[in-house]
């Protein structure tokens, strides 16, 4: 895949790291303001799927970003699973039990375990949806060569 | 809001019913917009701005894909030529049609009025969400705490279909 011109590309400059950003707030205030981890996730792909359609793949080695996006999904997802089993080995065996002191309602640092959650589970949502877009232009190229 | 809801929903069923019609298939792609954009409107009239988001941000990604792909495809629609078979499909579906209109309407009576009235869970999930998960966002309390398998699965079948199509499209691997 070939990329776009020159003002495409600086366009994409400007907006990708806003867009990122815009998406790493939805994640971070996800007990706070609507939104959450599956929202801001795929916002935050959005940035990325931005970045690969405006340079194209010449430019940016996709080969790599796809076995490390690949592990960061594996990985963030067994942290999921890890903090909710945490909670069967504590006090009362409950599973996906919030075992953080909970704080005040309505501030940043509240609600115990779940900007935790909210942030694995927006992880792993960026890096799934940007496998599967990777996947469309990777493996296409590979049967042209 | 009833109004504008069933004028949207309208505009919905017109675009849905364009798309399957469409010759030209990057047309149809764009018809098929019509239904998740109108879908996002109703979710923003309907107070629900989580599912507001997540739905549009979908949308234009699935959107970009989809003319991805009838860009590198053909944009002329396959014509198979007239099915025997579908004067049967149609009475079909048209009595079934009939039947599900009837059965809604007779049970339609019982439910409470337009956003009038809730379930005796989602009452105790609204009074006292706040204090028990300590998250001012309902939906997430929700979300996370009190349907917290729900979850998980969700994020399973994500995993899962990233590995399906890993495996489907990889090329090398199958030689």
């Amino acid at each position: 895949m070939k990329g776009m011109t020159v003002i495409v590309k600086k366009t994409t400059q400007i907006l990708a790291g806003m867009i990122f950003l815009y998406g790493t707030y939805v994640v971070i205030h996800g007990h706070l303001t609507p939104g959450g981890g599956f929202a801001g996730g795929v916002i935050m792909a959005g940035a990325f799927i931005l970045i690969t359609l405006a340079y194209g793949s010449d430019f940016l080695n996709l080969k790599s970003k796809e076995a490390g996006s690949t592990a960061t999904e594996n990985i963030s997802i067994l942290m999921v699973i890890l903090l909710s089993v945490v909670g069967l080995f504590l006090g009362t065996k409950i599973f996906f039990l919030n075992f953080l002191p909970k704080g005040t309602v309505g501030e940043l640092i509240s609600a115990g375990t779940l900007p935790l959650y909210n942030i694995f589970v927006g992880i792993e949502v960026t890096s799934s949806i940007f496998i599967i877009f990777l996947a469309l232009v990777i493996y296409k190229e590979e049967e042209l060569t | 809001m009833e109004m504008a809801i069933t004028i949207i929903t309208g505009f919905m069923i017109l675009g849905a019913v364009y798309a399957i019609h469409a010759k030209d298939l990057l047309s149809a792609v764009i018809a098929c917009g019509i239904v998740g954009y109108g879908l996002v409107i109703c979710f923003l009239l309907l107070k629900a701005p989580d599912l507001a988001i997540v739905q549009i941000v979908v949308e234009t990604i699935t959107l970009i894909i989809m003319v991805a792909v009838v860009l590198n495809s053909s944009r002329e629609e396959a014509y198979a030529g007239l099915d025997p078979q579908g004067f049967v499909h149609a009475a079909a579906s048209l009595i079934i049609l009939v039947v599900l209109f009837y059965v809604f309407y007779m049970a339609i009576h019982s439910l409470d009025g337009f956003g009038n009235g809730s379930l005796r869970m989602a009452k105790a999930y609204i009074e006292g969400a706040a204090e028990k998960t300590g998250s001012a966002n309902l939906v997430t309390g929700v979300v996370f705490d009190f349907r917290g398998y729900d979850t998980l699965g969700e994020a399973t079948v994500l995993i899962t279909a990233v590995l399906g199509v890993i495996a489907i499209l990889r090329l090398r691997g199958k030689k």
